[in-house]
């Protein structure tokens, strides 16, 4: 019976082995197992052997079976594995056909200049205020020391709309506003972003409606050095490590002194260019010490307080950063033009 | 201002510096120049000519066969220029020689006779047209006698000079006079200014003599001085005055009028010359002018002036419009005589009135406009008799006739070095700020760390110690003082709730699939008060316009932003772009007043425009267009972030769809709507079907008090039922929805349409409208009586209320 036993092992083995498909396989399976098969039989057998032999062939028999119904079941495995893997062939798509598009919209690109300014600006401690775009002429010139005859006015014509009232030609007010509001005994660390107006007719480099942001720290013992160390900071982050920077003496009635900076023209690497205007640097920031009778108008004593300003046009900044060559894009809208800049 | 080096060496030495060196010191000083120019292009082997004979070509009318001694030997040209004669001095290219434009002359053949050379136009020498003067602009340039025969004529004619252009702030009107540009470039390369001539040798006759000044209105005129200067010769200026004239870009007129030109500029301070036989008086009266009063001014233009104009005149008619324009009567001409030369100090806000009225800018009221230098008013006036002495043959009399109010006073200012330090954050030593103020020609007395300076009055723009702060960081340099940090407490910056909102929108509706546009606030009338939200509306009286726009395209502030947004949606529809979603946050403008006299609300609107088809799949021929709920469902979602039930009610709003619009209710309050534009709106912008939305975002944002707070996740299974309803066509299913929440009891967890059938097996009139119910306890498993008792009065409740009956 032993050999009988060893002899439909290796039978079954074999068939299993040679089975091509699940339903041949589960015919050895029958053949072999089934309760007519002829394992069954020989432990059917089994009370013809003696008490000695009788466990010996059990054991013998089980290990038999079990041989066979591991084989069985990786054999099976195997042959599951080979249909699955036909039918998943047969489900094969073309993965370069464009895929479903989800709606996706994005920022302006002004949007996303003046968020990254201010991201930069909170990360020093300053706050962001706004304020509204119809001013008053007190806060949109007087407080900050541009009387009504003063002859700067001339260069920053503004829509007015009443003898008092003007759309705001700078977001300063806002700063003048805050100074008001912190009753002089404060310190303010603050940007201004937003929207301006001034009588220009809309070309490549004016736009009637643009957009600024302003700057203003108020504190006592501000210097000048820490104008250069914030402006600095601002303008490595924000246009590169490489570019070299140029503070250089200006003008502004609510400064002084006053300084505008350039940075190192990035077309010519300063040698010049007609970007650059031949000159090598591009104007990017204005700004300075605010001035002692603005302070003063705001109800802080300029003998204890003192502060810098500063402001820039981030439709220039863009132009410059991104290579915008006309300021009309802006506010044309454009779908192609506003999808270039949806980027993260 | 046209800085001439040739001209600024006469005042300054320039330490060798070349101007682009210079350009870059004084743009880092604090004077930005704009750019460094040449007076002409350079060119070559052009030397002074004499012309010993001028004769007919014998094969050409219009040409001149002319022989020209040019110092080394004597030169056949053949000369095409109108004025050539013998015995003239002229500008001779000689063979060999380039010209501007890298023109080479050779020895050519001209109608069979040979020309060696080119006899040069100062055109062709490369001067600029404008300011070539008028009696040689059509021909070959003719020098003075005085000119050596043989030299070249580049020193000559002043055309290796280099020209600086100087972009002004309105501060640096000292820098408009070659002095004031000494000066600061002086402190630059600390060189000391060297004055010009003011001696004047005068005649025994005296001014006094001829004429008289009297000043009515001394505030605008606190200065009037009169030279009067006699035997004058009219005749050209001679060269030098010439070539730095044109170097400023100003054309030479005759010697009278350019001399006046040149001292203008020398010393910032304009002059005017009157021809005294042509004055009509012989006093000058400094006046307003009257009502109705005229002048015919040296344009031949005839100006009406008011009581704000302060003019001169001879005692009864006005001879000048004073600091602005001359009368053309009193002209100075060729045959003038005898000059009455004005130097004054006109106010600038004075000036500044006539030059707007006018729009008359010049060189002149400029000057007066911004300040000139009292104490160079007088001597200006020296200098230039003086010039027309030397240059027109004049004769000076004894004098200056005048009237003198004028403060002169130079200011104080004190200052310390710590306090300098403190601001900049510096370390600059008492020594040091001496040498700068030295440099900067301030007179000051020093008492170790304490400077009281004397402002020069040439500097009208120092008056403060932050002024004198300027003046020190400029010459030490800007770019000496280090990068520090501030030092002060420091706080956390951050962005407030309702900023962190308006980005948490924007990034919701860009995820949504809209593009934010930027568009203007400043829009025509009708648009202005187009596609406004009733709450708007109900407040705004008028849109608000301005007092004087540039074009009516950009003339009254918006009340909405849809208008514009639909602008760009056709802006982009005509290029060929179809499928279209924007949206902008920004303000609105909104008066309660029919005449605005105090600021208006700005109320922060969120408007969104969508065209054409969402969703698109080309190769699949999936398309969906946009329709009224892919809209209402954008909005859905945000308000379902934002935490509001927002309603809606069918309304009607002029130029939307009467049977697609809906306004929007937050806590009962009007938010905003949504809809359909009008077909007529449609197809006046060009546009196909297209959906708008306008929120209110103050309240918005007033009511976002979101705080999430932890519920459990059930633990417990929901059961759900399905009711459908059959009912008028009319009723919202929002009203039904409300019933249903209404009667179901707390264990009803949310309602959600399903189902909307109209047609087919139903009466006319009717729909069917189903909703699923989620039930849940997150305690216990329910019970199926409960949902049946609670459905029950669902089905009691919606048969009361709206009549409905279960669809069988
Ligand atoms: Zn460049």
């Amino acid at each position: 019976m032993k050999e009988r036993l060893q002899e439909l092992e290796q039978e079954a083995l074999n068939q299993v082995e040679q089975a091509k498909t699940l339903a041949d396989l589960d015919k050895v399976r029958v053949a072999f197992l089934g309760k007519k098969g002829p394992i069954t039989e020989v432990l059917r057998g089994m009370g013809k052997l003696s008490a000695e032999e009788r466990p010996v062939i059990g054991e013998l028999a089980n290990k038999v079976r079990s041989a066979i119904t591991t084989e069985l079941e990786q054999k099976k495995a195997k042959l599951e594995l080979a249909v699955l893997d036909q039918q998943l062939k047969a489900e094969t798509i073309d993965v370069t056909l464009p895929g479903r598009p989800v709606p996706v919209g994005g920022p302006h690109l002004l949007t996303s200049v003046v968020r990254e300014i201010e991201d930069l600006f909170i990360g020093m401690g300053f706050e962001v205020r706004e304020g509204p775009e119809v001013e008053t002429d007190y806060y949109n010139f007087e407080a900050l020391n541009l009387p009504k005859d003063h002859p700067a006015r001339d260069t920053q014509d503004s829509f007015y709309i009443t003898e008092e009232l003007l759309l705001r030609t700078q977001t300063s007010p806002v700063q003048a506003r805050t100074m008001n509001e912190y009753k002089g005994n404060q310190s303010i660390k603050m940007i201004c972003p937003g929207k301006v107006y001034r009588r220009d007719t809309d070309d490549a480099t004016h736009s009637h409606q643009f957009t600024q942001v302003e700057g203003l720290y108020v504190d006592k013992n501000v210097r000048m050095s820490d104008l250069k160390g914030v402006l600095n900071q601002f303008v490595k982050h924000f246009f590169g490590e490489e570019r070299e920077i140029r503070f250089r003496p200006s003008f502004f009635p609510f400064t002084e002194p006053s300084v505008e900076i350039d940075i190192s023209c990035k077309l010519c690497h300063g040698k010049g260019c007609s970007v650059c205007k031949q000159t090598g640097w591009i104007e990017i920031l204005g700004g300075g010490m605010v001035h002692p009778e603005v302070l003063r108008m705001g109800g802080y004593d300029p003998e204890v307080y003192s502060g810098f300003a500063f402001g820039m046009g981030p439709e220039r900044i863009a132009m410059l950063k991104y290579g915008v060559d006309d300021i009309r894009h802006f506010y044309t809208n454009d779908i192609r033009f506003l999808k270039q800049y949806h980027q993260a | 201002m046209l800085v001439s080096l040739n001209w600024l060496k006469q005042y300054v030495d320039l330490a060798d510096q070349t101007a682009e060196q210079l350009a870059d010191k004084i743009t880092k000083t604090g004077i930005e120049v704009e750019g460094v120019t040449n007076i002409a292009e350079p060119s070559s082997n052009v030397v002074v000519g004499y012309v010993e004979s001028c004769e007919k070509h014998p094969n050409a009318d219009k040409l001149n066969l002319c022989k020209v001694d040019v110092g080394s030997e004597t030169l056949q040209i053949v000369c095409g220029a109108p004025n050539v004669a013998a015995g003239q001095k002229v500008a001779v290219a000689k063979p060999g020689a380039i010209l501007p434009g890298n023109f080479k002359i050779k020895p050519v053949k001209l109608r069979d006779v040979e020309s060696n050379g080119m006899i040069c136009s100062l055109q062709e020498l490369g001067l600029s047209e404008p300011y070539i003067p008028k009696e040689v602009a059509d021909g070959i340039f003719v020098f003075p006698e005085e000119v050596e025969v043989g030299q070249p004529v580049t020193g000559y004619l002043n055309l290796d000079d280099r020209v600086l252009e100087l972009g002004l702030t309105p501060n640096r009107s000292d820098a408009l006079s070659m002095l004031g540009v000494a000066y600061e470039v002086g402190a630059i390369l600390n060189q000391k200014v060297k004055w010009p001539s003011e001696v004047v040798e005068t005649s025994s006759e005296k001014a006094a003599d001829y004429i008289s000044v009297k000043v009515e209105d001394r505030e605008s005129n606190p200065y009037y001085g009169a030279l009067i200067i006699k035997d004058i010769e009219v005749g050209p200026a001679p060269l030098w005055i010439r070539n730095y004239l044109i170097a400023a870009g100003i054309r030479p007129i005759n010697n009278v009028v350019d001399i006046t030109n040149y001292v203008l500029l020398e010393y910032g301070q304009p002059l005017h010359a009157f021809d005294y036989d042509k004055f009509g008086s012989k006093e000058v009266v400094v006046r307003r002018a009257r009502a109705n009063e005229t002048i015919v001014t040296l344009d031949d233009e005839t100006r009406a002036l008011t009581p704000e104009h302060l003019i001169i005149t001879n005692g009864s008619v006005p001879t000048a419009i004073a600091g602005v324009m001359g009368g053309a009567d009193s002209e100075v001409t060729e045959t003038t005589k005898t000059v009455l030369l004005e130097t004054a100090y006109f106010d600038g806000k004075r000036v500044r009135k006539a030059i707007k009225d006018h729009n008359l800018r010049s060189e002149s009221s400029t000057r007066f406009e911004k300040g000139v230098d009292p104490n160079r008013v007088k001597r200006a006036g020296f200098r230039a008799a003086q010039l027309l002495a030397q240059y027109a043959n004049g004769t000076v009399l004894e004098g200056v006739v005048e009237f003198d109010q004028l403060d002169r006073t130079e200011r104080k200012v004190e200052i310390t070095t710590s306090r300098i330090n403190a601001r900049l954050g510096t370390k600059i030593s008492n020594d040091e700020i001496a040498n700068i103020l030295a440099k900067l020609a301030f007179e000051y007395q020093q008492s170790g760390e304490f400077f009281t300076i004397t402002v020069p009055t040439r500097r009208q723009d120092i008056a403060i110690f932050e002024d004198i702060l300027e003046e020190v960081a400029r010459i030490y340099g800007y770019d000496k003082l280090a990068y520090t940090l501030p030092e002060g407490a420091q706080q956390a910056g951050h962005l407030t709730k309702r900023q962190a909102l308006k980005r948490y929108v924007k990034q919701y509706l860009e995820g949504a699939g809209l593009s934010e546009a930027l568009t203007y606030s400043l829009t025509t009338a009708e648009r202005a008060e187009m596609l406004v939200s009733p709450e708007i509306s109900e407040k705004a009286k008028v849109p608000i316009r301005l007092s004087m726009p540039m074009s009516e395209e950009h003339s009254t502030l918006r009340l909405s932003i849809l208008p514009e947004l639909l602008a760009t949606l056709s802006y982009n529809h005509a290029r060929k772009q179809s499928h279209l979603g924007y949206y902008e946050m920004g303000s609105v403008f909104v008066s309660n007043e029919e005449q605005i006299s105090v600021q208006p609300e700005e109320k922060l609107r969120v408007s969104g425009a969508i065209t054409g088809k969402w969703l698109l799949h080309p190769w699949q021929q999936e398309a969906k267009d946009v329709d009224f709920f892919l809209v209402k469902g954008i909005l859905e979602g945000l308000f379902a972030r934002l935490g509001f039930n927002v309603s809606y009610q069918q309304t009607e709003i002029a130029h939307m769809h009467p049977g697609r619009t809906a306004q929007l209710y937050l806590n009962k309050l009007p938010v905003g709507f949504i809809g359909q534009i009008h077909p007529q709106l449609q197809k006046a912008f060009d546009l196909k079907e297209t959906y708008v939305f306008d929120l209110d975002l103050d309240y918005l944002f007033t009511c976002c008090h979101v705080e999430p707070s932890f519920n459990k996740i059930p633990r417990y299974p929901t059961m759900t039922r399905d009711i459908a309803l059959v009912v008028d066509q009319q009723i919202p299913a929002a009203e039904i929805e409300t019933t249903i929440k209404q009667s179901a009891g707390a264990l009803l967890k949310s309602v959600q349409v399903f189902d909307l059938y109209q047609g087919e097996h139903l009466p006319e009139g009717k729909k069917s409208l189903a909703f699923n119910l989620v039930y849940f306890d997150p305690d216990r498993t329910l019970k199926d009586e409960e949902v049946e008792a609670s459905y029950q009065a669902i089905l009691t409740a919606v048969e009361k209320t709206h009549q409905a009956e279960l669809r069988g």
